[in-house]
């Protein structure tokens, strides 16, 4: 069943701003996302999208503005903050570990999960071996969801893009995410791959309550699986609403048939 | 047809994840651990082929072992966290020269506070693994560059940590005890009453040493620290990115590295040498250990012990085969065939297998496994 | 006086010392900024085109050939050594690993460095070859303000002189040539410059041939004040640590930190030797680097490097 909707905002982010050296990224951008809900940024190449997923999950630290994850407000997030605090994510590049088979690379997902330190792992006895036995458990859990038990021990760099992009989706959700975020997750593939991975977010949102935050250039898929949808066009938020209402938005149809402003 | 694992069924995890899945993998390895451990040393105390003399013990079993432990800990370091090291030397180095100022008493005079830190003598075994706790120390202390910088330039941090102690122990006189020649000699090697002395004895107390500490480090590196080595080796940014943090990964690889090439160290100058001097430990052991970790296999346990046989073995077979062929080499044309031989195969493995010679053995499974198909 | 006296003639020293670090650095950042590749192998090819024009200049002097004709002669053969390993490293070590990461291309640069050590000692003898083409004696200067004055080596000079050359002309070749802007295309984005048509295999051999002529000058220069032989790849490592404190990109860099390590070490030596044992100059280099790293990761003139995901 669906989570259920509430107005609880999870992720608050206001008045960000963001430059690489003269080039603005981002221009005093807000917007929030409420729990439980599929979020879905869009906008044309080079609007701000993916940096505005690496200042959420403190990759690039804005110049001004703050973040509101959870209650508690900061100037900027740090990578292993927004890790510990429930915050996943996937990259437009895959960005999987190469040199390790795809149960390692969502193995390494459990990694804020495991107690064990050194000197018990080097034991690798008792109470280590329980927990590794725990947590291999739980990620065959992720690896039958996502269909990929017959890979498990294949290097990822051997694997086709649209599997690089299901174990990187394994690798997010073994962090048991309270805020997923997908930069465009279906790039690249083809229409049957789409269908699988859609179907992968809808249940990922239903059967665990993950709130989702996507960027996606599909339009049909976007307006499928979100509830609602910011656009972002040169680092400024445009719209933000339905997808119906986004779809409607004079602003939206200029800025992607590139009227001149 | 003798090497399948079909109607091998794992039906737990822990199965699934032994060292060695394959049946057998397993046979082959208790074998080996066999013949290492009881026809070696019964073949060698009654002196049958090819024991006939100790040279096989001595020079090369004995130093095979040793190196590598020490490639272990090279490959710890290099090939599973992608951290640069040529400075391997100098951690073996500190190693040897902490257990042997362990062994021998510590005596620190604090003038300015009219005291003195006084540690008695303490027993070979805990010497030997002191000394590999305080190359750890030392190994987190030059691993803290590597938070802010990467690769190549951790190169030089390491050459710095490798020049620095290659000095430090020919200069300082402290850390030889102020022995005149600069040589400093080995303890009589007593384990709890045990007198270690023949190159057997010596040869056993390095394979129980190097088992054990091998099968410590394979715990780790397929353990959750193990992937996050990895990890931050095929990608720091996202090992970030899921709550990988580089602090704790790196240092943790820099000191578990540090640790095993420092016990390395200490057999190397205990069991090994005997008598040693800092020439033993310079920036020619550090490249020696990175070609053993590069030729057996980057991020690969029992590569390093590939590694270590191969490039111990070459300079012995070019000694001589050419001889046998009534073409004796001098001893400098061995030197630079040498040179030309494991500089040429890195680039060759570098190029068609980074993964050395243990990926090589593993494809050859894979093939043997459908033998005699093709697919 | 004599302090001041004793300590400018040390800093003189070491200042000209350092030039020899420069030189040596500069084929590295040549490399660097063309291919990315931190090259170890550079103090190799010191001590191969040493070596390659040391045994040509005494074969050739041995068979009746005027000095002159021999230094000529000698140097064109050095340079066309270099030229071929050149080719050769872009042909079977660079080329295929076009694209791997920099980890990969050093570890393949310390094995062509044992190839050209093993190859270079093994066609060209592996004793030490005295070579004399530069004045070594010594100049004594101010000699009215400092008592005994002040002694500075002549060929300390020719050797700065020549570094000075070397770059201007090294900078004439980056800026008004084609190759040289090619060079600057393929540095910045190797697969940019790739579909724009700018031959990499070629631009690269360039590069390489650059660095081992580079190397070349640095062998005459280093071959006269200490006889062509193995230990000068030793020095020659020296090289890194200069580059870490220069920056890896820039050529002014390459110089400065050469300077700066050069006087650095013998002044610490001089003066801080006595009292912790002497050999400072040992170690000196790699421990600055390391203090600059860890101040500013990219050297006093190095380029910040942005990263994306």
């Amino acid at each position: 069943m669906r989570a259920p909707d509430t107005n609880e905002i999870l992720l608050q982010v206001e008045a960000v701003a963001l430059s690489f050296g003269g080039v603005r990224a981002l221009k005093d951008v807000s917007f929030n996302i409420r729990k439980g809900e599929i979020r879905a940024i869009i906008g044309p190449n080079g609007a701000g999208k993916t940096s505005m997923l690496n200042v959420v999950n403190g990759f690039y630290h804005p110049d001004h503005g703050t973040i509101t994850f959870k209650g508690r407000t900061r100037d900027k997030m740090q990578p292993f903050e927004a890790a510990r605090g429930g915050i996943a994510r996937t990259f437009q590049n895959v960005a999987l570990f190469k040199g390790m088979s795809a149960l390692d690379n969502i193995m390494a997902g459990r990694t804020l999960k495991v107690r064990r330190g050194l000197l018990w792992q080097v034991l690798r006895y008792g109470p280590a071996l329980r927990e590794e036995l725990e947590h291999r458990h739980r990620v065959e859990e992720i690896i039958d969801f996502l269909e990929i038990e017959a890979i498990r021990k294949v290097p990822v760099g051997r694997l086709p893009y649209g599997l690089q992009k299901r174990v990187e989706l394994g690798r997010a959700l073994a962090m048991e995410p309270e805020l997923l975020l997908l930069d465009e997750p279906m790039a690249g593939m083809n229409l049957e791959e789409k269908e699988d991975m859609s179907r992968f977010i809808v249940d990922v949102n239903n059967q665990y309550g993950t709130t989702i935050a996507l960027i996606e250039h599909d339009m049909a898929v976007v307006m499928d699986l979100s509830e609602s949808v910011a656009v972002l066009d040169h680092g400024v938020k445009i719209a933000d609403g339905t997808p119906d209402e986004v779809k409607n938005s004079q602003a939206v149809i200029e800025a992607y048939l590139g009227v001149a402003h | 047809m003798l090497y399948r694992e079909a109607g091998q069924f794992k039906t737990t995890y822990v199965e699934d994840m032994a060292i060695f899945p394959i049946r057998q993998d397993r046979i082959a390895l208790a074998v080996l651990l066999g013949i290492a451990f009881i026809g070696v040393p019964l073949l060698a105390t009654f002196h049958i082929w090819p024991f006939g003399s100790d040279y096989l013990l001595w020079a090369i079993l004995l130093p095979f072992l040793i190196l590598a432990l020490a490639a272990i800990g090279t490959n710890i370091l290099v090939g599973y966290c992608g951290q640069i090291s040529l400075g391997s030397g100098a951690f073996m180095a500190i190693g040897a020269y902490s257990a042997y100022k362990l062994v021998t008493g510590v005596h620190i005079p604090l003038a300015w506070l009219g005291c003195a830190i006084s540690i008695p003598p303490l027993s070979v075994l805990a010497s030997i693994l002191l000394g590999g706790l305080i190359a750890a120390g030392v190994g987190i202390l030059f691993g803290i560059p590597s938070l802010r910088i990467k690769g190549l330039y951790l190169a030089v941090a390491t050459l710095a940590a490798q020049f620095f102690f290659d000095w430090a122990f020919l200069r300082i006189p402290w850390f030889t005890n102020y022995a005149p020649s600069g040589s400093v000699n080995a303890p009589e090697l007593n384990f709890f009453g045990l007198i270690v002395q023949s190159p057997i004895e010596r040869y056993l107390l390095c394979l129980l040493l190097v088992t054990l500490m091998a099968l410590l480090a394979k715990n780790l590196v397929r353990g959750n620290l193990g992937r996050q080595w990895m990890a931050i080796r095929d990608m720091d940014i996202a090992a970030e990115l899921i709550g990988i943090r580089p602090l704790y990964a790196k240092l943790t690889a820099f000191a578990v590295s540090s640790f095993i090439i420092g016990v390395a160290g200490a057999l190397w100058a205990f069991v090994y040498l005997g008598s040693w001097e800092p020439l033993a430990f310079s920036i020619d052991r550090s490249l020696q250990l990175l070609f053993m970790v590069i030729i057996g296999g980057l991020g690969s346990i029992m590569g390093s012990f590939v590694g270590a046989a191969f490039i111990l073995i070459v300079p012995i077979m070019l000694n001589l085969i050419p001889a046998e062929l009534g073409v004796p080499l001098s001893t400098e044309t061995i030197a630079h065939f040498e040179f030309i031989i494991f500089g040429s195969l890195i680039c060759y493995l570098l190029i068609k297998e980074p993964h050395g010679f243990a990926r090589l053995i593993s494809i050859g499974k894979e093939k043997l496994r459908l033998w005699p198909f093709p697919y | 006086m004599i302090a001041l006296g004793q300590f400018l003639e040390v800093l003189i020293g070491g200042l000209m010392s350092g030039v020899l670090y420069s030189l040596v650095a500069l084929g590295f950042v040549l490399i660097f900024k063309a291919s990315g590749v931190f090259n170890f192998a550079q103090g190799a090819m010191v001590l191969l085109a040493g070596l390659a024009l040391v045994r040509a200049l005494d074969l050739l002097v041995a068979n009746g050939f005027p000095l002159w004709a021999a230094i000529v002669l000698g140097i064109a053969f050095a340079a066309a050594i270099m030229a071929t390993t050149a080719w050769l490293i872009e042909r079977f070590v660079i080329g295929p690993l076009v694209n791997q990461d920099g980890l990969t291309l050093f570890m393949s640069t310390i094995g062509v460095t044992f190839v050209i050590e093993g190859a270079a000692e093994m066609i060209f003898g592996s004793d030490v070859y005295p070579l004399r083409l530069f004045p070594t004696d010594a100049w004594f200067v101010l000699e009215d303000v400092f008592p005994g004055g002040i002694l500075v080596n002549k060929l300390d000079v020719w050797g700065a002189l020549i570094a000075g050359i070397l770059v201007a002309g090294l900078a004439i070749f980056f800026q008004r040539t084609k190759t040289g802007r090619a060079l600057r295309a393929v540095a910045d984005d190797h697969l940019a410059a790739h579909s724009v048509g700018i031959p990499i295999g070629w631009i690269w051999f360039v590069v390489w041939l650059a660095a081992g002529l580079v190397a070349l000058v640095a062998a005459t220069v280093w071959g006269t004040k200490l006889g062509v032989q193995f230990s000068i790849t030793f020095l020659a490592l020296k090289a890194l640590p200069v580059l870490i404190i220069g920056g890896l990109t820039s050529i002014p860099g390459a110089i400065a930190g050469g300077l700066i390590v050069g006087a650095g070490e013998k002044i610490a030596e001089v003066y801080l030797g006595p009292s912790i044992g002497g050999g400072i100059e040992y170690w000196f280099a790699y421990v600055l680097a390391l203090a600059v790293l860890l101040v500013r990761p990219q050297g006093l003139f190095g380029e910040r490097i942005i990263e994306r995901v």
